[in-house]
């Protein structure tokens, strides 16, 4: 039994951040980058049916990413992914979700997991996209924003709940293998300890090419892409009018709005 | 090819608000289309807003969206009774192909998360969510979303796509008020094994008896508050000024809070809040579409940076134990 899941490592902005020359996106040094939040909770997931199962379960996660992603692939290793793949070619610079699922779907074609998990999207760009993507790639049953999973390694079906607006649970059954992308809280992701970081730093990561999958540069990068950003621009700040002052005037300032709304109110 | 075609998006026999804004939204792009064929480009008699409703029984709907600006409704009777990745993929794809519209607008919902991009893998369509803004530059579709955090606005394109699929954020354009009549058109779904069936609803309930959907007054605690143990502290500082206290989701998933206590947007609709103050949250964009409907929200964070500036009315930055401490003083 195979689980493959699909993570991404993310950039947040540093503080006081500039848009690149090109003004297509942030200045590389200005990014800070980790494994995705949502990534962390699938992995969980997966690490945790396969702590539970009965048959041996296999867990591999895969990123489509240059060799920085490195760092967070070993943190997938050290909090307990068996297997990691990377796939990186330069034409895939600048690809969109769709064209980044184009690649999972190949490599989960050559792995032929059971399941595939992805994370609702990434803190990043936030398009929400990809694992449902790479799904219709697969011609694979999916469903999006999943919050709780009853599945046992191998079984025809699953269960789930997705969480819709509003704090609605809608629960369903899916044929297997699916694609699920994972919601945050689904569990309580595990910290990795200092023995499996060590071991995982000396495990291998498989690096694979376009040609590997038997894809070419059509299929990635802008001409694979299904949008193409334009123009990066830092936009006008909302006009949150600033409470100045120390933390007792800030304060004094704040029980005013209070108590002038208690008086509306009243 | 021409035309907007809105996808509706209906739940538990009510039509969800953002199918109306929606409306507003292709109403903006219709008359980008306008100045478009004032230049000659294209006729104006393509330039239609049609609005697709899918459901077990679509003319429940009907009369809710017979809205100004809309010029066609199209009734989708499909046979499963709520949203199915499946049957929505089929449905819309079948309209997409006998309409061909130049756009099609969904919602940036979990329902939409759960077909769109599968849609745009599938029919080769131009694809872009969580879209805010969307316009023409030089004849060509631009759309405008949010990057790293919202720190960001990212325009993207979508050359050499003649059918482009945007998912709309909530809470952004207006829904249009005036009535109208439309002329409706039956449609004919096609047939769809779906390979998940929707087993039942629950709603998110719990043994707090809190009712934030009541609350006119909400205090906030985000990921600032650190550690657990500080929960108490921001509990007895909402009861002293008379607040009921929230959290965004990081705080419930962690579990220092119940689920019930979440507000945003996956969380309970704070519909009646009027006076929102968030401590420690940044604001990630699920929270602030949640909020944005509040009059007053005063945000209080020690990053200068944080998004959730963007949308407050007042703003403090400072240490949020250190102002918590200086204004329970003050009750």
């Amino acid at each position: 039994m195979k689980i493959l899941i699909a993570v991404k490592q993310v950039a947040a902005l540093d503080e006081d951040f500039e848009i690149r020359e090109d003004g297509r996106d942030v200045k590389e040094e200005f990014l800070i980058r980790d494994l995705n939040e949502w990534d962390d909770y699938s992995l969980e997931e997966a690490v945790k049916i396969k702590e539970t199962s009965s048959d041996p379960v296999e867990v591999v996660v895969v990123s489509v990413a240059a060799e920085e992603a490195d760092e967070s692939l070993r943190k997938c290793l050290a909090k307990g992914a068996d297997r990691a793949i990377r796939v990186w070619d330069e034409g895939v610079e600048g690809s969109d979700p769709v064209a980044i699922a184009r690649v999972l779907a190949a490599v989960a074609k050559s792995e032929r997991p059971d399941m595939l998990f992805a994370g609702v999207q990434s803190s990043d760009q936030t398009f929400a996209a990809t694992g449902i993507a790479t799904a219709a790639f697969l011609g694979w049953p999916h469903a999006a924003v999943v919050s709780s999973l009853d599945y046992s390694p191998g079984a025809k079906s699953a269960v789930f709940r997705r969480e819709l607006e509003g704090g609605l649970l809608h629960e369903v059954e899916i044929q297997c293998p699916a694609v699920l992308t994972i919601q945050l809280g689904i569990n309580t992701p595990r910290y990795a300890s200092l023995r499996s970081i060590k071991q995982a730093a000396a495990k291998p990561i498989e690096v694979k090419t376009l040609a590997d999958l038997a894809l070419s540069a059509g299929d990635v990068g802008e001409p694979g892409s299904h949008s193409r950003v334009r123009r990066m621009y830092i936009p006008d700040k909302g006009q949150a009018q600033l409470i100045e002052g120390d933390a007792a005037a800030q304060a004094q300032r704040l029980a005013q709005i209070i108590r002038e709304f208690k008086g509306d109110a009243a | 090819m021409s035309g907007v075609l809105v996808i509706a998006e209906q739940r538990r026999g009510e039509l969800r608000p953002v199918s109306l804004e929606l409306i507003s939204a292709a109403q903006e792009l219709q008359s980008a289309e306008g100045q478009r064929s004032a230049e000659g480009l294209r006729s104006a008699e393509g330039d239609t807003v049609t609005v697709a409703i899918i459901a077990s029984s679509p003319h429940l709907f009907l009369d809710s969206l017979k809205l100004a600006g809309v010029d066609e409704i199209i009734a989708v009777k499909v046979a499963a009774a709520e949203f199915d990745p499946d049957t929505f993929e089929a449905a819309v794809g079948a309209l997409i192909a006998e309409r061909k519209p130049d756009v099609v607008l969904v919602a940036h919902s979990v329902d939409s998360f759960g077909y769109a991009a599968a849609l745009a893998a599938k029919l080769n369509l131009g694809f872009a969510t969580d879209v805010f803004k969307a316009g023409r530059v030089d004849g060509a579709l631009v759309a405008t979303r949010g990057g790293y955090g919202q720190k960001v606005n990212v325009e993207v394109d979508f050359p050499g796509r003649d059918t482009v699929l945007l998912a709309i954020r909530a809470n952004v354009f207006k829904p249009p008020e005036q009535a109208a009549a439309p002329k409706i058109t039956e449609f004919a779904a096609p047939a769809t094994a779906s390979r998940s069936s929707g087993r039942e609803f629950i709603e998110l309930s719990s043994n707090d008896d809190v009712d934030m959907a009541a609350a006119e007054f909400i205090l906030t605690i985000g990921r600032g508050i650190g550690e657990e143990a500080n929960v108490a502290q921001f509990k007895e500082l909402a009861d002293a000024v008379g607040a009921t206290l929230g959290c965004s989701r990081p705080i419930a998933d962690a579990g220092w809070l119940p689920k019930s206590r979440q507000v945003g947007q996956s969380g309970k609709t704070a519909s009646a809040c009027k006076l929102y103050i968030a401590m420690g949250v940044s604001g990630a964009i699920q929270h602030l579409a949640g909020m944005k409907h509040v009059a007053t929200i005063v945000a209080v964070n020690s990053d200068a940076g944080a998004s959730i500036f963007g949308v407050a009315k007042y703003g403090v930055v400072g240490d949020i134990f250190e102002i918590a401490e200086e204004l329970r003083r003050l009750f």
